[in-house]
Order: C-alpha cells, then structure tokens, then sequence
C-alpha cells in the first residue's frame, strides 16, 4: 500500500510489519517520533507487543537484551546522547548474540548542543560488534528494518539502521508498505536456539577464563564475516518478493568515470545530481553510496573502485586526529589492490551538526577533484579558519 | 535471646525441601548470599529466572561452562538488573508465560548506588518482578569500597581509620516502599522462614516487590565464618535491623520484636567496628532507638489511614 510517510514513520512500518513483539525506548529528538508511532500501534492494537518505557536509553537496550535473553523479536529506537549513553550495552547486546535491531537518527553529538545530523554517534559504535546498514531513503528505511530482522537472526548479530536527522527522519517520501502477508512469508517468527527458559536451565553471560574469551570474539568475527553473504541473499529474496533490493553497495554511473564520489546516507542522493550535472559538462564522474558498513563489503568495494583514477570520500563525521572514518576504511580496504589498479584516495569532511551538503557543495568538490585541485589527504568543506570564525563573531555582535 | 531459642533452632525450621544451589560453586566460606539464594530459590521453586548484575554472585554462579544454580540465570551488566528483569517479564508475558516468576538478584551497589535509577524506573512502572538486594554493606567484589549501604563509623578500604564512614546507611526500603509499590520488605538469612514466607507472598502478588536481605561476609566485615548466621541475627536482636514489610507504601508490620541486646554484641563480632570510640558507639545505640521510633510511627500512621483510592478499571494499575 502506497503511504506518504516521513523516515521515522518508515522505520515504525517496518517494525510493524517484524512483529515485534517487546519495545523498549526513551524519548530523544530526532528519533521520537518513531516510538511514537510505535506507542499508537501498540495503544490501537495494530501491533501485539509490550512496549516498555523506560527512564533512560540505558535501561531501553537493557530491557531489550532481556527480553531478548528470553527469546523476543524486540526493537529500541535513538539518537546522539541516547546512543552514546547506551555503549556500554551496545557491547553486551552484540557479545550475547542478541537479534536486536535499533534504528538510531544520525544526530551530531554535543556540546554545543545540536539537534541536527552527522554520523559521529554511530560511528563512534564501529568497534563493537554491530551490523551498521545507512539508508537513504524512507522507502529504503522500510525494506531494511524487515531485511535486517532476518539477517540479525540468521547470523545472531544485532543491526543498527542509520538513518541522517531531518533530511531523512522528518522528509515525507511516498513509500510503498509492503503487504503484511508478504512480510510474514518472508520473516517467520522467532526461534532463538538458546534463550532463557525453565524447562533448559541454562546460564547466559557467566565469566569466562583467558583460556576460552577470545573463541568467543572470534565467533563474532566469523558471524560478520557470514553475515555479508546472508545480507545479499535477504536482499535477493526481498527483490523477488517486493521488486526492491539494494545491495550492500549502490553504484552510480560508474562506467567510464574517473573520479567517483563515496559517501553514505543522502548525501549520496544529492550526489547523485552532482554526477548527471559533471557529466553534462563532460567531465566522468561517479558515485558509490556505502549502503552496509559493517560487516564491511571490503571485496566489492575493490572490485567496484578497482582502476579508477581517484575516489573522493565524503565524511559527515571525522575521528579527531586523523581522518574522516569512512575515508579511513575506503583507504585501508583499496590498500589490498595492487598499486597500478589503486585509485587516488582522497577525503572531503563535510555537513557536520546538519550543515547543507548541497548540490553545488558536491559539484565543486568533483570539479576541484578531477582537476587535481583538491588538498590531499583531508580537506574540512566550507569551514571559517579560526581568524574568519572571529571576525564572523566580533561582526555578529 | 533464650525467649527465641525454639526460633532458632535448626531442627524447628520448617523450609522447602528443593535444593536449587547445587555444590561446586564459588562463594566464599561463610557467605550470606549464598545462603540467601539457596533460600531464595527454595521459596521460589524451578519455575523462576534469575537476574544477576555485577556483585559477588557474579562470580559465586561458576566460570563458564560451569552454572551453579538449577534455573536459568542471566547475567547482565552492573546497573541493570531491575529493567533487565522487567525486559524478560515483557518476553515472557508476550509468549504466554506469566506462571514464571522473575528474579533480580543485585547487592547493595548495584542496587542502592549504580543501579537505582533502573530500579526506580522499573518500579515505577510497576513491573512484574522480584527484587531482592542482598546486602553485604560495601562492595565486598571489589574487595571492600564503601557503598551508600555501609552504616556509619564502619571501616572499608575507601573509609579507612581514622576516616571511616561518617554518613548513616541509605534506607532503601523506605524509599521503594514511598514509590507506593504493593510490597517491601527486609529479610535475613538469620530467619530463613520468614525470608521464605516474604518470597513467596511476594510471588503471589503482581507487579513490583523488593525485598531488602541482610547478609554476613565473613571477608568484608572480617567475621569469623562460623558466625554468619550468629552476627546476622545479632543484627536483627540488637535492633540493627528490623524485619518489617510494607503494603503499597502504607500498611506497615513489624515481623520480629527484637530483645533490643546492647549493639556491642553485634559491633563486637567484626573486625570493621574494631576502631569505634564509646561515643560513636553512643550514638549508634541512640541511632537504633531513634530509627525504631520511627519505623513504629510508620506503623501507627498506616493503621490511622483509610484505604487508598483505587483508579477507576479503565486505566488498572498492573497489580
């Protein structure tokens, strides 16, 4: 069915459509209008699920690694502070296994405050053990939350869908809602192998010897390692059901091009206007947009940048210090080329704290990239030097 | 002490025969958790979940593959075992099986310092669950840190001589007992019938219970370990701890009236009192009289009101 619907409304569809039947979340901007919905779902009866508010993010991953010890499909949804305050079980939901899927709104971190997004929050959870999809499009955030259900139970790995604040979360798209018995065909409900239950007494989460941690981390790594195979095949079967599928890598205009732009989330749509306008000027240009990133497509990320002459990333998040994140991991994947099919890799930081990325920004970055004009390794876009800021804020006062 | 010597008596004890704590785990000598979840768990029966933080029975379960109890245990991290709790009571209840009971098992950190904002959400919301803090009075894991649940002039490793702890203990169940939840208690492994008796009518009654159990640690209160059972009971005696429980933040009763035995004999038996001057000693003996006359005017305050209103049946409380 046809609905004109805003991303956080897609994202609650899509939980909808899982069954989910234990939601756990705290209030938070941008993400609240998702539990929101969810709250009308379970109040009308549409949905059959508990939904437990709770007093922090904290306590709403908390509630969600219990009540998916027990063996629920369950679902918590957040943004910045929320995500950040709940790292700690972020870590324990992935080390117990857990299917958990959450749904956080890119939303840069404070200080100062702000409301609008960036790609810090989840990128600062790189490291511990979840599945990162970045959509970008409310159809997209739809197809993904029921696709990630599948893949977190398969590989038992929680996922995070990432969605940008504003652009994405609060942009009304018309979206088509899959009908419920299609979803139903193709997500069973839950069987979690081994869950808490009286008549298994089982003990979950014990402390565990030098002698036997690490097999326990290396089954994590061989679940993401499975888990890339596991989501080209859910994305498959979801094309052969509902006609969309998006891969783990979009590729735009690729044939011929000599400079690509890599980026994820909507940047990557605008970008692809960027591309169509250097194209008509008869410059090559392409766009790769980074759909999954963890487990990372690193293969065919080669394969797809393998020749070409230069790849500009583009971070709305930077790790201080060095540089962009998905320009640090774009750079370490191409290392594995050999060196004459190894393209330039350069970085462009950008948008941060919900700056526009426009159009044109993308434009100019393609044309200043093509011509060699473009500062390697990192260049901040559209950024005062500390002398500008000051003058910009003495004239202000 | 004579007029409650049939009270304590081993062979007068009339307890559950299961056993669900099975040989092989890793407490220490003389641990009072131990012993409270072996009672816990003959109260509760095979159809229960445990909830375990961060606290010593973290490490008492087993190393795995090893798991010391004969009921599913989930252990989860330091300052979430209430909402963890509610979370599986959520799973259970939409799968149909409300006949399990659900139960956090958290010391006194986790519960009256890094894990209170989980436990007052939880029971705030009025979840269906079992909350017992087992209360050694410092964070005894850690190898013995002051806890807002250490009572005044004690010594531990971050409250040592001649700067010992100058703040009175937390009263925790004063504060569940004001989120108006249908039932708080205290307990003692000292007095297993009535800590039996309390989890039992606990599990009979929906939504959020919390039961507060006193517990030696022979390492923590540097006891002897064959006087665990002795200095807990000391503890109720000397009026240290009154056993009492509250009904739905109101209707509170008295349990046990103590023979009120000078707090030296109590003090006496552990090594973390060894430092305090008679008039520290003074004022925890003024502490417990004045601690008693106040929990008896809780207890005249709640004979004196009528019933609270009840919400009407379109918006029921859960219990």
């Amino acid at each position: 069915m046809k609905k004109l619907l805003k991303g956080n409304s897609a994202v609650a569809y899509g939980v909808k459509l899982a069954r989910a039947e234990v939601i756990a979340a705290y209030p938070i901007t941008p993400q609240t209008s998702i539990i929101e919905d969810l709250a009308a779902f379970v109040a009308k009866g549409e949905l059959q699920a508990t939904f437990v508010k709770v007093e922090s993010e904290h306590s709403a991953l908390a509630a969600c690694i219990g009540a998916a010890s027990a063996g629920a499909r369950v679902f918590t949804a957040t943004s910045a502070q929320g995500l950040a305050l709940m790292h700690e079980l972020i870590h324990w939901a992935a080390g117990a296994r857990l299917p958990i899927v959450l749904a956080d709104v890119n939303r840069a971190m404070a200080p100062g405050w702000s409301i609008w997004t960036d790609q810090n929050d989840t990128l600062s959870q790189r490291d511990t053990g979840w599945m990162q999809l970045y959509c970008a499009s409310s159809q997209e955030v739809v197809d993904s939350v029921v696709q990630a259900y599948k893949v977190a139970e398969k590989v038992l790995l929680p996922v995070m869908i990432v969605l940008d604040a504003f652009f994405l979360s609060h942009t009304h798209e018309v979206v088509d809602v899959p009908e419920q018995t299609l979803v139903d065909r193709f997500l069973p409900p839950l069987d979690l192998p081994l869950r808490l239950d009286v008549e298994r007494p089982g003990a979950f989460g014990n402390l565990v010897f030098p002698d036997r941690y690490m097999e326990f981390r290396y089954k994590i790594e061989l679940a993401h390692r499975e888990a890339l195979e596991v989501w080209r095949e859910v994305d498959r079967e979801w094309g052969e059901l509902v006609g969309r599928s998006y891969g783990l890598l979009e590729a735009y205009r690729l044939e011929d091009a000599e400079t690509v732009l890599l980026t994820a989330g909507t940047p990557a749509s605008t970008g692809k206007v960027a591309v169509d306008q250097l194209r008509q000027e008869g410059i090559p240009a392409g766009l790769v947009r980074l759909r999954l990133f963890r487990p990372f497509p690193a293969a065919e990320l080669e394969r797809l940048l393998s020749g070409l002459r230069r790849v500009v990333v583009l971070d709305r998040n930077c790790s201080y210090g060095h540089h962009g994140i998905f320009h640090q991991e774009v750079k370490s994947a191409l290392y594995e080329l050999p060196e004459r099919r190894r393209p330039q890799v350069l970085g462009v930081v950008a948008g941060l704290g919900g700056r526009d990325i426009t159009v044109a920004d993308l434009a100019a970055i393609l044309r200043q990239a093509h011509r060699g004009e473009l500062a390697a390794p990192v260049t901040w876009w559209n950024v005062l030097q500390p002398e500008e800021e000051a003058v910009a804020l003495a004239v202000a006062k | 002490m004579s007029t409650n010597a049939t009270l304590y008596d081993p062979k007068n004890l009339h307890l559950p025969d299961q056993e669900l704590l099975r040989s092989g785990h890793l407490a220490c000598p003389g641990c009072g958790a131990a012993l409270g979840m072996r009672l816990a768990l003959k109260a509760l029966g095979p159809k229960t979940i445990v909830v375990i933080p961060a606290c010593c029975w973290a490490v008492i379960n087993g190393p795995y593959p090893f798991h010391a109890l004969g009921v599913p245990v989930l252990q989860v991290a330091f300052e979430t075992a209430a909402v963890s709790a509610a979370g599986i009571r959520a799973a259970l209840h939409m799968k149909g099986r409300d006949d399990v009971a659900v139960l956090a098992w958290a010391g006194d950190g986790g519960t009256f310092d890094i894990g209170f904002q989980s436990l007052s959400g939880a029971v705030e919301r009025n979840e269906d669950i079992i909350y017992v803090c087992y209360d050694n009075e410092a964070y005894m894991n850690t190898g013995i840190q002051r806890s807002s649940a250490t009572p005044f002039g004690a010594w531990t490793t971050t409250t040592p001589e001649p700067d010992t702890k100058p703040e009175p203990k937390k009263n925790i169940v004063e504060i569940l007992a004001e989120h108006r939840i249908p039932y708080a208690a205290t307990a003692s492994i000292a007095f297993p019938e009535d800590f039996v008796r309390k989890l039992q009518k606990a599990r009979s009654i929906r939504g959020a219970k919390f039961i507060h159990l006193w517990i030696s640690c022979p390492a923590g209160h540097k006891s002897e370990e064959r006087l665990s059972v002795k200095i807990a009971r000391l503890a109720v005696e000397t009026g240290v701890f009154p056993l009492y429980e509250v009904e739905h933040g109101t209707r509170y009763t008295i349990n046990h009236e103590p023979s009120f035995l000078d707090v030296t004999h109590y003090l006496e038996l552990q090594g973390r009192f060894r430092h305090l001057t008679p008039e520290q000693i003074e004022f925890i003996r003024q502490s417990i009289r004045w601690e008693w006359q106040r929990l008896r005017a809780k207890v005249a305050m709640g004979e004196s009101l009528p019933e609270p209103p009840v919400p009407p049946a379109s918006h029921p409380r859960p219990s």
